[in-house]
């Protein structure tokens, strides 16, 4: 049964905050976190709910992302729900930890306000941050609004600390798109979230009673076999997913899915696109279709692991599908997203135009129009039968 | 305008980037003042002898865009290592870091301490506002003890770092700290700073109004820049001692004043050697 209307609180937070309030729900042991643009609220605001006596966690105002990584790991070890916030050059800082927090099997919880990377300094949003850290064996998840990015962040616990899983989850948001920008969100009460998650049990902690070595050496004799191990767990991950999000929508109404789908049933080309774009992707199509044009929607939440029947399912047999982008692997085939895409499709019956657009680098806007430009070419290389690998769109060339 | 009448620092400027984007009534410009104040004393007409390397925070706005010279704008925390490798690189340049305390003494802690031992042959000047100011008033490691900032609302529990007695204890030829409202000696000690060989280290406590006043409720810069003008001048060869900073006792002069080899002196004998 879902939770009464009347015991639901609602408010207009900013990304960041429905954030904050989330972590203020999930009975963190320890969060430790140092600044950085657009991610800082997150910690200013829980630091209020500290200082308020609204939660009971130690916050370590530490003096790096390296710091705030390794903090997390540790305090991890010993059994305690940790979190951390950052964002481009700071979850960079982190990467070396980032490795050693999913091997370890750390169920940290990395909430991260998507930003560009250095150099020239920025701070707007892009996801080049997010795809640095692809292959460190974090689960990943991006979220299109605040009321997602609150839901979110309090299934990323229970995922993170399921047995078959124990390993950490990264919940993005775009940068100053959605962390700074205020919507409606619905709050659950906190007894709830409390009987939602429950307490960590944690499965090998460190206790004196039974003192263990975390992390040692292990060269050519086992360090294969804890990957291998660490594969397998994140594998588990749609399962496990979709089982929290059951669970979840039995108290909101609310899920999201490993992708969500719009108009894809019967459309011949399809936009996908991860996080805000989603939200202007939808618009476009519902514009596209009033004038006839078969246009559906993935917005892509889960992207590791990377949902691959759903997203082949989903496209089904349209004839092209637009990948919308946020960061390039420069020199690569494709971009990352494109690059899963064409991975996900090389066995599938039904092979459609993959089309690569690389957008909205370092908050350059994406409107509409760049959606729409994309279309056009897209209609341009169905009927010529050819295209080329990727595009930049939106840039001086 | 005759000559006369425009600012000795604005040869130094790029007049394209002005002006600063730092708030009413930032430390951050007289702290350039007193730098530029120190290269005009010393004779140069221009930046040509000089690179400068900043890292990320307010302090790092300083030399760049602003100086008319090469700067390197790297990223937060390392801007000593990489003036380390430029001045390996190039020892005929004069480098200089001039960045902030989040950026130098926080995240960048490290290579502070260690450029210091290596008495590697850098200016480095600090920007200190007890604050993460860009990022909106954080709580760092310069913060003073009980400080309420955005991140230690409820005041903040640990101490901060003497910046001053931590370089001169790593290892520094020439450590000083004055602050915006001692302009004059400030310039002197920098002048004295460039033309010193090794680590030389000046701190500079400078006023935040909008982040470090407002969130510790310090007052504004007028206020702030009286404070620092209280604060007692060392007495020449006083004992260093050890004490934590706090808003009275953070003293100002000289910490280090000494002549070691410095780090490209010590490479070089070390090749004679060879
Ligand atoms: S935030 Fe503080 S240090 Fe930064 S420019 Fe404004 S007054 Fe200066």
């Amino acid at each position: 049964m879902t939770v009464a209307k009347d015991k639901i609180s609602i408010e207009g937070l900013t990304g960041d905050a429905a954030i904050a309030h989330a972590l203020k729900q999930c009975d963190l042991d320890v969060l430790a976190a140092y600044p950085i643009t657009p991610q800082t609220i997150i910690v200013e605001d829980f630091q209020k709910f500290a200082a308020d006596g609204e939660v009971q966690t130690a916050v370590i105002p530490v003096e790096s992302e390296h710091s705030a990584m390794s903090a997390c790991v540790g305090a991890s070890a010993t059994g305690a729900r940790v979190a951390t916030a950052s964002a481009s050059a700071g979850l960079a800082l982190m990467w070396e930890i980032l490795y050693c927090a999913a091997s370890m099997r750390m169920p940290i919880v990395f909430t991260v306000a998507n930003r560009a990377l250095s150099a020239p300094i920025n701070i707007h949003n892009d996801h080049s941050d997010g795809m640095g850290m692809r292959d460190s064996g974090f689960v990943q998840l991006y979220c299109q609004s605040s009321q997602e990015a609150y839901d979110t962040t309090i299934m990323a616990f229970k995922i993170a600390e399921d047995h078959d899983i124990l390993l950490p989850v990264m919940v993005g948001i775009d940068g100053f798109i959605l962390s700074h920008n205020v919507e409606r969100v619905e709050m659950l009460p906190t007894d709830v979230v409390t009987d939602f998650l429950g307490i960590r049990e944690p499965v090998q902690p460190l206790h004196p009673d039974k003192p263990i070595t975390m992390g040692p050496l292990a060269l050519t004799d086992y360090y294969f076999e804890f990957k291998e191990q660490q594969d397998r767990a994140i594998q588990e991950v749609p399962k496990i997913y979709k089982k929290v999000e059951k669970e979840f929508e039995k108290l909101t109404g609310r899920s999201y899915g490993m992708i969500e789908e719009y108009k894809t049933d019967d459309a011949e080309i399809i936009i996908l696109a991860m996080s805000t774009m989603g939200g202007t992707a939808k618009a476009v199509a519902d514009v596209l279709r009033e004038k006839g044009e078969k246009v559906g929607v993935i917005r892509l939440k889960m992207f590791r692991p990377f949902p691959v029947e759903e997203i082949c399912k989903a496209i089904g047999d349209a004839k092209a599908v637009m990948i919308f982008e946020k960061a390039m692997s420069f020199g690569a085939v494709t971009h990352p997203l494109a690059m899963e895409i064409r991975s996900a499709l090389y066995e599938a019956e039904n092979r459609p135009m993959v089309l690569d657009f690389v957008v909205g680098l370092g908050g350059r806007d994406v409107p509409p129009t760049t959606f729409v430009e994309g279309y056009e070419k897209t209609k341009k290389y169905l009927e010529k039968g050819e295209a080329p690998l990727y595009e930049t769109l939106g840039v001086r060339k | 305008m005759t000559e006369s009448q425009i600012h000795f620092a604005r040869q130094f400027l790029r007049e394209e980037a002005l002006p600063s984007p730092f708030c009413p009534g930032c430390g951050n410009g007289i702290v350039t003042n007193s730098f530029l104040k120190a290269v005009n004393d010393l004779g140069h007409s221009d930046l040509r002898k000089f690179a400068f390397v900043s890292g990320i925070g307010c302090g790092a706005w300083i030399p760049s865009p602003h100086f008319k010279a090469d700067t390197l704008h790297t990223t937060h925390g390392r801007a000593v290592a990489f003036a380390t490798g430029l001045k390996a690189a190039n020892p005929e340049l004069e480098v200089v870091v001039i960045s902030g305390d989040g950026d130098l003494a926080a995240i960048g802690g490290n290579h502070l301490i260690h450029a210091a031992r290596r008495n590697m042959d850098l200016t480095v000047i600090c920007a200190n506002n007890w604050i993460y100011g860009m990022t909106g008033g954080q709580v760092g490691p310069t913060t003073f003890t009980g400080d309420r900032t955005t991140t230690s609302p409820y005041g903040n529990p640990e101490r901060p770092f003497d910046l001053a007695r931590l370089v001169a204890a790593s290892g520094a030829n020439f450590v000083a700290r004055w602050t915006t409202a001692h302009p004059i000696p400030a310039a002197r000690a920098i002048r004295t700073a460039l033309e010193r060989r090794g680590f030389s280290f000046i701190e500079m406590l400078s006023q935040c109004p909008t982040a470090y006043g407002r969130r510790t409720k310090s007052g504004d810069a007028v206020d702030m820049i009286k404070w620092m003008k209280s604060l007692p001048v060392r007495k020449k060869d006083e004992p260093l001692g050890h004490r934590v900073p706090t808003k009275d006792l953070l003293d100002l002069g000289v910490f280090a004043d000494r002549d070691e080899p410095s780090f490209l002196q010590s490479m070089e004998k070390m090749k004679e050697q060879i």
